[in-house]
């Protein structure tokens, strides 16, 4: 008895300190934003709200949020679409021996560090330049395009999820009624799938708006994302602006999670 | 409504034969049961008619027209699956309504005959519930509810029954029956349990390993079984190997000589005799033999027999207190009779006998 009860303890104080140590930096974020200091000392001077004025006020942090959101919701409005097609290929499809390809490459993404990804992908830009003739560098469609090889990884491997846990019979129950391949997949499979597509556009969209490493070269002068705004400002000033402008990110990724937590249990999808 | 007619169909997989040559012919309101063991190719050939699953040959015919090749969404066909296979994001009346819905029936008849679906099946008042609120016994309903309401040509059940418990499973049972003959519906049933096939069924399918070895009424297969296997699987039976010698005579492989139907057909090398044909007696007529065994069962008592090195099993009802039968016990000499009609000379194939393994 003593000793189960030593374990619960034990067990208890490691759970206890996992969650201390992922949440720390977090709360950090969060106290030292309303510090009223310029250098980050304790115990603070006072506290104030002047540095959420000053992010707002510097316009390079406002237009970067509109990008990163204008990015993130297009590269979720495609990839996922494109990574649901693809994962029920991999999981329906006859693909014979290209199965194994096309899954490793369709996860691949995952493994690859995002700074290899984002410097390959600056000199197929700079080559694709020339053939198109056109600017792709510091474009939306370029960082849009790049951001779709984050989207699609994620999707395919919790879409992959859901489809491995779906039961065939329900689908074969509604060919048997009189339904057409067709009308099964939107009345039956597509419906199934659901929580798998919503944690899907949920990662989706998160993976791209903080993306920093894939994102840092493919950058231009007026198409700036806000974790690239933010390395920026970090080059000249090291004050707790950072910090507001990482606690709107939280609290936004936050919500996002919320929201989805009530359509589609989290726990169970992921 | 249709008839449903299996010519020859067969369906082979790289490494096993699942369905070998299958014929049958299902009448228009007929209840066939597919009976077999794990494994002989009952939900192959179940799928088969749905249009799951492609015959390697032989073709399907519902109803006079060919089907071998149409899809599933094509055949007419209403199955109830072993595993429900509700639709989770519909309520029952939408799980019920989807086979009208796909049928381009009106809304109002739809709603008519959801309704009317829903009451034959005993769930009346959840039509707006989702499956996951529902007991099995009332999932197992909206299954039923759901293939039925489309009124199929053929109405296919696998193995519907084996998610309940006992209660419940006699209580459906019956209500299948009931009915699948009041709508005249022309079924295939797939069970293991050949108490439910023998209850439910106007005929059974007897199949192992992909074959079929008896096609026949309840009775037809437990008096008259074609082979072995048959013989053993419906029913208990005393299947002895040995050697007919005439007259009427068949010597087992412990030289024990039995009386048999002095008619040889059909032919064959083991020796079928039912346990409850044997009565045991302590004087009259008979052969002797030594009981090895009495279980007391309530209503019946079984008496396992040792004759001449031979073993055999019989049961009778349990004699009344005070026959001197009732006070037999292990080791005591007892005289076994039988009529030799009721022993029949039966083909057997290897595996056929469960003490073929050994
Ligand atoms: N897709 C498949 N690939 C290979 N073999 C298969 C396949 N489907 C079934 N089989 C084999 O075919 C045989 C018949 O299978 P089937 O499912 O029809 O048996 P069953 O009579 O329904 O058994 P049970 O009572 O266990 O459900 C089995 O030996 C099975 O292993
Ligand atoms: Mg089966």
């Amino acid at each position: 008895m003593a000793g189960s009860r030593l374990q619960r303890a034990a067990f208890g104080v490691a759970v206890t300190g996992a969650y201390g140590l992922i949440l720390a930096p977090v709360l950090a974020v969060i106290v030292i934003s309303v510090f009223a200091q310029e250098i980050v000392s304790f115990p603070p001077t006072g506290f104030s709200l002047a540095w959420y004025a000053n992010a707002w006020e510097k316009r390079e942090f406002a237009r970067g949020f509109a990008t990163s959101l204008q990015l993130a919701l297009a590269a979720t409005a495609i990839g996922v679409p494109l990574g649901t097609a693809a994962a029920l290929a991999l999981a329906r499809a006859r693909l014979g021996g290209l199965r194994g390809a096309l899954n490793t490459l369709l996860l691949g993404p995952l493994a690859v560090p995002g700074v290899v990804a984002g410097t390959a992908l600056y000199l197929f830009y700079v080559r694709a330049e020339f053939w198109v003739d056109d600017d792709i560098k510091g474009t939306l469609p370029g960082l849009v395009a790049a951001h779709v090889l984050l989207t699609i990884p994620w999707t395919v491997r919790l879409v992959l999820a859901s489809l491995q846990g779906l039961d065939r019979a329900a689908e074969e129950a509604a060919a048997n009624l009189g339904a057409r391949p067709f009308t099964v997949f939107r009345r039956i499979t597509l419906p199934m799938l659901r929580p798998g597509v919503v944690a899907a556009c949920l990662f989706s969209f998160i993976q791209s708006f903080e993306n920093l490493e894939l994102t840092l070269l493919l950058v231009g002068p007026g198409r700036t994302t806000l974790p690239v705004a933010m390395l920026n400002y970090l080059e000249f000033r090291v004050d707790p602006t950072l910090a507001a402008v990482a606690t709107v990110q939280i609290a936004l990724v936050g919500a996002l999670m919320l929201i989805t937590d009530r359509f589609v249990s989290l726990s169970r999808v992921v | 409504m249709g008839t449903l007619t299996l010519d020859a169909i067969s369906r082979r997989y790289a490494t096993t034969i699942a369905v070998e040559r299958v014929d049958l012919d299902v009448a228009q309101g007929e209840f066939v049961a597919l009976l077999g063991p794990s494994g002989c190719g009952k939900t192959t050939t179940l799928r088969m008619v749905a249009g799951f699953v492609p015959p390697s040959s032989g073709r399907i015919l519902i109803a006079g027209r060919d089907v071998t090749k149409a899809p599933p969404h094509g055949r007419d066909t209403g199955m109830v699956f072993q595993s429900y296979a509700l639709f989770p994001h519909m309520t029952v009346g939408e799980n019920v309504a989807f086979g009208l819905e796909m049928r381009k029936v009106a809304r109002a008849e739809r709603d008519a005959r959801v309704r009317e679906a829903l009451r034959l099946a005993r769930l009346d008042g959840l039509a707006d519930r989702l499956p996951r609120q529902l007991s099995g016994g009332q999932q197992q309903r909206v299954a039923l509810a759901r293939a039925l309401v489309v009124n199929p040509a053929v109405f296919l059940l696998d193995e519907p029954l084996s998610n309940l418990d006992a209660k419940l499973r006699a209580e459906v049972r019956i209500e299948i029956r009931a009915l699948q003959q009041r709508l005249g519906l022309t079924t295939l049933f797939v069970t293991h349990d050949q108490e439910e096939a023998l209850t439910m069924a106007d005929r059974l399918v007897v199949m192992e390993r992909g074959r079929v070895r008896q096609i026949g009424t309840a009775e037809a297969l437990y008096e008259r079984p074609a082979d072995a296997f048959v013989a053993g699987f419906i029913g208990r039976c005393n299947l002895l190997r040995g050697t007919p010698e005439a007259p009427g005579q068949f010597r087992t492989a412990t030289g024990a000589l039995l009386p048999r139907l002095p008619l040889a057909a059909p032919a064959g090398s083991v020796l079928a005799l039912r346990p409850e044909r044997i009565t045991v007696a302590t004087e009259g007529t008979g052969l002797p033999a030594r009981l090895m065994a009495v279980t007391y069962l309530g209503a019946q008592t079984e008496y396992h027999l040792d004759l001449a090195g031979t073993r055999l099993l019989a049961i009778a009802p349990t004699p009344a207190e005070g026959d001197p039968r009732r006070a037999l016990a292990p080791g005591d000499a007892v005289l076994a009779h039988w009529d030799p009609a009721e022993a029949r000379l039966l083909p057997a194939e290897p595996g056929d006998l469960p003490d073929d393994a050994t």
